[in-house]
């Protein structure tokens, strides 16, 4: 059936519609829903998409150019020679390894030499669209696996340059002379020109950025039609691209240096907004497609080949990612965050693969296996992901705090006042009770941040004051007031029923960041709950009113008759929060209440605590004799 | 040419009919400093240096304000109490306000005859000020008497307007020295 233009791209937003939200709600990810949706729509299930399934993927691939140009924009150059040290050793010695494994097995398996090099090759990428894509919407990409595999795969991205160029050399006996991949200019020069065009390439990247786009991109904002600009955000990254092809780099690796060069650009949030939302359409577009063009029926003609082939495939890689984490020192939590991520093999093999068809150097068949195993083993990473996240990580986040590396510090003072959690809000608490002249035990779970206050000479002791014994050992049986501003609201929830249970004459003053944790601190029978941002809000709130010009001494009044009333509602909405109809009618009531309250303070009459200042009644008797 | 500090309260302002037009009628006076003590100190946070200071550079010192039940609001007497230290205002070596002049100017809702020994309020509005009075002799300086406008529960619009020019020459007379004080 030939499809219109129009009906294709209805079923494909149709799918990513309706998996989406599916896939959310199971709590799978947006990647293994767009996955997921590709399936289905492809040619094995319903049937939807066929054939241009794959030329599909290569106008999507443009995705993840676009994701490493965003990448790159929020990355100051600075940091990126901050991390040469893990894109070069630990990237640099994954591809190498494993592409020295995979072709020593696919040897052993009798392989000819040349197609055992293409398969290393080939198979020791991973796929930086979904590993950058899962780990972001995760936010794990701050942590240390999340920095790790960002490394890993900016050198595979390197990489591929030498690779393309060592391809054509494996090329077997009856090869067409067709260069694969698109004929770049450097096809026929010698090897010193190419390396010239190649850093030429990566010079006027670096130059144009500096001196050609943020001019540029100041004109096209001061013309302030919107559209022009995001014409403008598009056309750079295409521009970036066709540069790179033509030279023969790799165009993710251009954005992403085109990123980088304007990442301290002022138009920089700007850039971000007008492609971010072109990047998840493309990206989503490209998952579906390696969802479609998973083959069920060559899988299912020899599922016990592919499966054990994708199965041994990711545990030899993971293997070895896992022995590169421990060797540069990244914990067994992440790094098994870190193995597991980068386990699947990426979407360039399937641009390699077809190169390496077209150069007789593996055949069809193999070809057509091997792209059924890397669209598997794509499929499967988010899979991965979800198990490392439900099974692994909630197993370390426990033994964690049992074995924990760093053992408690010993505890040498005891003070009426035990601050448990030294954050940003326990810090000024700390502070403010220190210029008072009152000392405390102070208790922190954060170990940089207690050597960096030990470093400004302040005396924070490590350890987790939801233990027994080391609140015992900081004085909580002599001490007065315990004061906890923990980072999370389960470490204080910890912490508050441990000493409920243990050291119930200490009164406790909580820091709590929103509605929801006061409401299970009230359940606690916690009497004193501090929310975060209420006083500093309602200060700012105060501010605007007197900028306005009502009077300092109004606005300070009703700062407070707000946070009264607002505290007051809090406790008897606390009852019965678990009804939501109730509830959010009396929302409804005291948002009125408190309007109300307020208006009678600016308009007609003082609330009832003010109405000694109120000469209206007086006013009105005197003209009445 | 003497200098003047108003020290003015009144933690209703946005509702004054009276005091806004007195105020109207005084801002921007050469020599006449206007310090609205409940805009700069809402949260009763008093900076005691920089009132002394204000003090020091200022000859006469003068309390605006409504009458609240026979005192000033609240928000003068936490001035008084922190302001005129022991050692500074008064005692031994208090000597700091020496020779300066204090008064007070006040609105009174009642007319002056229920501040009569007939009236409603038995006393005078003098005799209700003997506080500010003996602070001020305490602190060595004269005490004017003062300056007060009654009836304001009746007074209209204009009313207002003709005490606010008289505010403004007794403030004027009192700057340029041609008041007489006892």
């Amino acid at each position: 059936m030939e499809h219109s233009y129009f009906f294709i791209a209805m079923i494909y937003l149709a799918a990513a519609v309706v998996f989406i939200p599916l896939a959310k709600k199971l709590g799978l990810g947006s990647v293994l829903g767009y996955l997921l949706a590709g399936v289905v729509i492809g040619p094995s299930l319903m049937g939807f998409v066929g054939q241009e399934g794959q030329d599909i993927m290569h106008f999507a691939e443009f995705g993840v150019v676009m994701m490493l140009f965003l990448i790159g924009i929020e990355l100051e150059p600075a940091l990126l020679w901050n991390m040469r040290a893990p894109i070069l050793g630990l990237g640099g010695l994954q591809v190498l390894i494993t592409t020295a494994a995979i072709t020593g097995i696919a040897l052993l398996l009798g392989q000819p030499l040349n197609a055992s090099l293409a398969l290393g090759m080939t198979l020791s990428l991973s796929s930086t669209a979904i590993v950058l894509q899962s780990l972001k919407e995760k936010g794990q990409l701050a942590s240390a696996a999340g920095q790790s595999a960002f490394s890993v795969l900016l050198f595979q991205d390197i990489a591929v340059i030498p690779m393309l160029a060592i391809f054509p050399l494996l090329a077997g006996p009856d090869a067409s002379n067709n260069a694969g991949h698109t004929a770049s200019l450097r096809d026929n020069l010698p090897a010193w020109m190419q390396t010239l065009v190649v850093l030429g390439a990566v010079i006027v990247i670096v130059v144009a950025g500096q001196y050609l786009v943020r001019p540029l991109l100041r004109v096209v904002a001061r013309t302030r039609v919107r559209e022009l600009f995001t014409a403008f955000s598009l056309l750079l990254v295409v521009a970036i691209s066709v540069l790179m092809s033509l030279v023969g780099l790799s165009p993710a690796l251009g954005a992403f240096l085109g990123g980088v060069v304007l990442a301290n650009s002022e138009y920089k949030h700007e850039l971000e907004s007008d492609i971010e939302p072109f990047k998840g359409l493309l990206l989503g577009l490209f998952f579906m497609a390696v969802g479609a063009s998973i083959d069920f029926k060559l899988v299912l003609s020899m599922p016990w080949v592919i499966l054990g082939l994708v199965v041994s495939l990711i545990i030899l890689k993971a293997i070895i990612l896992l022995i590169l984490g421990k060797v540069f020192r990244i914990n067994t939590e992440q790094n098994l965050l870190f193995g597991m991520a980068l386990s699947q093999i990426g979407e360039f093999a399937f641009v390699l693969l077809a190169f390496t068809q077209q150069n007789n150097i593996l055949s069809t068949r193999m070809v057509s296996i091997m792209t059924a195993v890397v669209a598997l083993s794509m499929a499967l990473t988010p899979l991965l992901l979800l198990i490392h996240e439900r099974v692994i990580q909630p197993k370390f986040s426990k033994t964690d705090k049992d074995t924990n590396t760093r053992e408690a510090d010993e505890i040498h003072e005891k003070h009426p006042i035990i601050i448990a959690g030294f954050g940003r809000f326990g810090n000024i608490v700390g502070r403010f009770l220190r210029v008072n002249g009152v000392k405390a035990t102070i208790l922190d779970l954060d170990s940089d941040r207690v050597d960096a206050l030990h470093n400004l000479g302040v005396k924070v002791y490590y350890g987790d004051a939801s233990r027994r014994d080391l609140l015992a050992a900081a004085g909580a049986a002599d001490a007065k007031i315990i004061i906890i501003a923990m980072d999370t609201v389960e470490q204080t929830l910890d912490v508050v029923k441990m000493v409920r249970k243990n050291f119930p004459h200490l009164q406790m003053l909580v820091k709590a960041e929103n509605i929801p944790d006061t409401y299970e601190l009230m359940d606690l029978g916690v009497l004193h709950i501090y929310r975060e941002t209420l006083d500093t809000s309602l200060r700012m709130g105060a501010d605007a009113l007197q900028m306005l010009g009502i009077r300092a001494y109004h606005a300070h009044r009703n700062v407070s008759t707000f946070r009264k009333q607002d505290e007051k509602a809090l406790k008897g909405l606390s009852a019965i929060r678990n009804d939501k109809k109730l509830y959010i009618n009396t929302v409804k009531e005291r948002i009125e209440e408190l309007e109300k309250l307020m208006s009678n303070e600016r308009v007609t009459k003082w609330n009832p605590s003010a109405q000694g200042w109120d000469e209206q009644s007086l006013i009105d008797e005197a003209n009445q004799d | 040419m003497a200098k003047i500090l108003i020290l003015f309260a009144h933690p209703a302002f946005e509702k004054s009919r009276v005091h806004s037009q007195l105020l109207a009628a005084i801002r921007g006076m050469q020599g006449v400093t206007l310090h609205d003590l409940y805009e700069v100190y809402p949260d009763m946070g008093i900076d005691v240096r920089h009132e002394q200071s204000l003090l020091l550079q200022h000859d006469i010192i003068l309390f605006q304000h409504p009458l609240y039940w026979y005192s000033a609001p609240a928000l003068i007497k936490q001035w008084q109490d922190l302001v005129l230290e022991h050692g500074w205002a008064y005692g031994h070596t208090g000597t700091a306000l020496r020779g300066k002049i204090a008064g007070s100017v006040v609105t009174a809702g009642a007319q002056e005859t229920a501040y009569g020994r007939e009236g409603w309020h038995h006393y005078s509005v003098s005799e209700f000020l003997l506080p500010f009075r003996q602070t001020a002799l305490l602190c060595n300086m004269q005490y004017l008497e003062p300056f007060v406008i009654y009836g304001t529960h009746r007074l209209t619009y204009s009313g207002i307007a003709e005490q606010a020019v008289s505010y403004k020459q007794m403030l004027e007379r009192l700057r340029d020295g041609q008041l007489k004080i006892k």
